[in-house]
């Protein structure tokens, strides 16, 4: 017995030096983490209001037509967006219709064709495409990309194409199609390795089926995998097409920022984030600055309506790595 | 495919090795203006960079030389002020996401966090214009450091949430078994395991908006002499460059050129210690 | 995971319970109990893991549970230290008494219950980020203990009880990772035993090792229950037999038969026990 008594001694020396568990160090970080992760939800509410209500005078006096007149007389404190939405939107088609094929191939590619050995250092010089900085693209937009695009591949579209609109006129080089291409490569990494998932997520039953019926790489690739990921595709595209709308600093250093609507894509254009980069620092007149609000507001709204879209889309197929198992 | 196989086959071949020499040239496509940007910033930045570069302030209009020493400074401030910001409440939320949250509330806040990710950085430079600019009547390192602070939260909650679901589960349990509480548990042993996937997280969230210049342009608003005050304007080197890539003066394209180097570099370097980083990450946790 | 995953009953054995035909188990309960585990019934969300068992755990001695995969014997073990607590929408019923002390009562806090009811799981955890030697005393450090010399009185001792100190004595600032796999089961329950509880919980020790880590695991166990209660859930019945004093068999969530371990193999009062234990179920 007293070995009994001498080892319960024991047990009171090590069990009774631990602190006592205190249920108020549970339940405050447990508070304290549910309330930073509710900065989420916060800063949503927080763009949408801070928008609102730094335009709302904007909005009173302008009501509809500040989207549907063309007019931007800061002097006469005549607001019209139209022509920075149709930029924002013509940009951003020029830029899918280059970044969209050529980013579905180079996944298509990384995925299903290229040889093992290249794909991880070729999804890492992608990585690394996102991570160059969109000023210094519009850099190199300004210095290299336009004088060559002016030189060689705009001249020479004139004359195969310059009987429609679209190709038509003088080439001053900063212009819309400048705009678009760069847009496209800023857009290119996202939708290349948002589709490199998506077709990675492709059961290989899938593939496994199509060869078996004696399909060849393209063809297992096309019937298999590409058709089979159709919808998350659409995901990608609008998810760039969201990044392209948004775009900034790059674009608005060789697209022209001429508020125009015109049908050659030559001219000068202007976008709804270019006119802010450029403009927001000059308002000097207090509706000036709920004009520029007011454009804020549209951006953000078109965006995150095309961003919501494209997260439904990505939602319903996207697998999450790490469901975590109940126990 | 069904029924005139070997008649087309040839054809097929030939077919299906066109399309993978297509996607191979869209991914060369893909990757030259990586390759293209790169050394036109060598070649037009290198010889502009010397030790000027980092330690004069912008030389005067007209004036020839000078250098960024203020805006690399200035940068850096900002990013501890983002990173002051944006760290613990991207951190802790992510932490909610993976430890707490039920699976409707993560959910929504998943989506919430993706959806902001997709804001443009141009809005968080006007949203907060109006609420510290305008509200403080001038432009401030606090402003600059706010926005991009704020364009970090969803970024880091959402890899930091992924990162710490992938801790196994029985860690939780053999520290939970031992009588620990629920928090001390998450913090020093679940954040502390997948603490190297949570660094790599905030790590590129720096990078990120270390290269970023809508936010800063009517926040931070650059300043062309040292920052002396937070409540003060102050230069950043994405502003800088931008400042002078659309002047019109060779000299300012020079360092225009040279601080591009000077960012893309520190960008660069980011992205490859992550990489290490997360090379001895997969091999531990996973 | 196991014990939520229920296996397509015999036909036989069902009805003989549902119609409550099967006669109730006569357990020999032992004379000085550490565990008294009176009609305990667990819920997960709508499915019942646990029906209503009681059961006393014998004080310095091994206790193994036995039975098919899903049976709740993983449950059982984990509602005597209230870790089943941890997964969502569990409810509980009856009550488990360790040393006269009400685990489930209102102010009992679980922390305090899992420091006096100590857990080794089926794949050993040492912490990844941590050394050997801090493996052993984080219980202690989380808990608020700061006196480095008495951290490493208990670093010493909890290695040397779990018969590991020889081994690693000299490698106590490597990697708790760099062990071998025996090893870091050793390392597990040194770090269980270092907060120095009352009963040692094992679920399912030795499945994933090698037979002679195995052994050395089983005769660990053996000398620990000097000075500790243990209980084990294993699914290996020689291994049952080698180290328990008891042997309780569970089936879809009761206990059918309770008993000293030499009488439950050589001689069970109930057919399931000799089929399960025969192996011609489960």
């Amino acid at each position: 017995m007293a070995v009994a008594a001498s080892i319960a001694g024991e047990e009171r020396s090590v069990q009774a030096r631990m602190a006592s568990p205190s249920r108020f160090g549970d339940k405050a970080f447990e508070w304290l983490t549910l309330a930073m992760a509710l900065a989420v939800v916060v800063l949503i509410i927080l763009i949408g209001w801070q928008l609102w209500i730094g335009s709302s005078v904007a909005i009173k006096k302008f009501g509809f037509h500040f989207l549907v007149t063309s007019t931007w007389d800061p002097v006469a404190e005549q607001f019209g967006a139209l022509p920075f939405i149709y930029g924002t939107l013509v940009s951003s088609l020029i830029a899918l219709l280059i970044a969209v094929p050529l980013g579905i191939a180079t996944a298509a590619y990384l995925t299903e064709l290229a040889p093992l050995w290249i794909r991880q250092p070729l999804t890492s010089l992608i990585e690394m495409l996102a991570a160059i900085p969109s000023v210094i693209l519009g850099l190199w937009g300004i210095f290299v990309m336009i004088p060559w695009l002016r030189d060689y591949p705009f001249p020479w579209l004139k004359r195969l194409f310059g009987w429609t609109p679209f190709f038509s006129g003088p080439i001053y080089g900063p212009c819309m199609l400048a705009g678009g291409i760069i847009i496209a490569v800023m857009i290119l990494p996202i939708i290349t390795s948002v589709s490199r998932e998506i077709l990675r997520s492709v059961p290989d039953l899938q593939r496994e089926a199509a060869y078996g019926l004696g399909a060849t790489r393209w063809e297992a690739t096309r019937i298999a995998v590409l058709s089979y990921a159709k919808k998350g595709l659409f995901g990608a595209v609008i998810l760039g097409l969201g990044r392209a709308l948004g775009e900034t600093m790059a674009v608005t250093m060789v697209i022209g920022n001429t508020p125009q609507i015109a049908a050659s894509l030559f001219k000068p254009g202007y976008t709804l984030a270019s006119v802010l980069a450029n403009e927001f620092t000059e308002a000097t007149t207090d509706m000036y600055l709920q004009a520029l609000f007011e454009i804020g507001l549209v951006l953000f709204g078109i965006t995150i309506l095309v961003n919501l879209l494209a997260q439904l889309l990505l939602r319903t197929i996207a697998t999450t790595s790490a469901t975590r198992a109940v126990q | 495919m069904k029924t005139k196989r070997s008649g087309n086959y040839t054809w097929r071949k030939i077919k299906s090795a066109l399309a993978s020499a297509i996607a191979f040239i869209s991914a060369v496509l893909v990757i030259a203006p990586l390759g293209l940007v790169f050394f036109h910033l060598v070649v037009n930045g290198a010889s502009s960079l010397n030790w000027d570069f980092f330690t004069k302030l912008p030389a005067p209009v007209g004036a020839v030389g000078g250098g960024m020493a203020n805006a690399i400074v200035g940068s850096l401030e900002l990013l501890a002020l983002a990173g002051a910001i944006g760290i613990p409440i991207g951190v802790l939320g992510g932490v909610y996401l993976a430890e707490y949250g039920s699976a409707r509330i993560n959910s929504v806040l998943r989506f919430l966090a993706d959806v902001l990710n997709g804001v443009p950085s141009i809005t968080w430079g006007v949203v907060v214009y109006g609420m510290v600019v305008l509200r403080f009547k001038g432009f401030s390192t606090y402003a600059g450091g706010l926005a991009l602070g704020l364009i970090m939260i969803p970024l880091i909650l959402r890899t930091t949430e992924e990162v710490i679901l992938l801790v196994p589960n029985g860690y939780r349990e053999a520290a939970l078994a031992l009588g620990v509480s629920r928090w001390k548990t998450i913090v020093h042993i679940v954040m502390k395991t997948a603490s190297k996937g949570i660094i790599t997280g905030i790590l590129l969230a720096l990078a990120r908006v270390g290269g970023e210049t809508a936010p800063l342009l009517f926040t931070a608003f650059g300043n062309r002499f040292w920052n002396h005050s937070l409540s003060q304007p102050i230069a950043a080197l994405p502003l800088q460059i931008f400042t002078y890539a659309i002047s019109p003066y060779d000299d300012w394209h020079r360092q225009a050129w040279a601080g591009a180097l000077v960012l893309v570099t520190g960008v660069f370097c980011v992205n490859i210690l992550v990489r290490i980083l997360t090379r001895g990450h997969t091999a531990s946790v996973v | 995971m196991d014990h939520l995953v229920m296996e397509t009953p015999e036909r036989t054995v069902m009805e003989r319970m549902e119609q409550g035909t099967a006669p109730p188990p006569e357990a020999e309960t032992p004379a000085a109990c550490t565990f008294e585990v009176k009609n305990l019934s667990i819920w997960y969300g709508e499915k019942r893991a646990i029906d209503n068992v009681t059961l006393g755990v014998a004080s310095n001695a091994v206790t193994a549970i036995i039975g098919p995969s899903g049976c709740g014997k993983s449950t059982f073990l984990r509602a005597l230290n209230r870790m089943h607590e941890l997964t969502p929408r569990t409810r509980m019923e009856g009550t488990v008494l360790l040393n006269g002390d009400d685990l489930y009562s209102s102010t009992t806090d679980p922390a305090i219950v899992r420091r006096r009811v100590g857990m080794i799981f089926q794949k050993s955890n040492p912490f990844p980020t941590m050394t050997i030697g801090e493996n052993v005393v984080i219980g202690l450090r989380l808990n608020g203990v700061r006196n480095q010399k008495f951290l490493n009185e208990r670093l010493e001792k909890s290695l040397r009880m779990a018969a590991l100190w020889d081994e690693v004595k000299d490698d106590l600032h490597k990697p708790g990772t760099s062990l071998s796999g025996g090893q870091q089961q050793r390392l597990c329950i040194a770090r269980a035993l270092a907060v120095e509880p009352e009963v040692i919980l094992m679920d399912e020790p030795c499945s994933a090792l090698d037979p002679i880590a195995t052994a050395k695991i089983e005769e660990l166990i053996h000398e620990l229950k000097a000075k500790y209660t243990i209980v084990t859930v294993t699914h290996n019945m020689q291994q049952a037999g080698r180290i328990s004093d008891y042997t309780a068999f569970m089936y879809l969530g009761r206990l059918i038969e309770f008993g000293p371990t030499t009488k439950i193999f050589t001689n069970p009062t109930e057919k399931q026990t000799e089929d399960y234990i025969t192996g011609r179920f489960g």
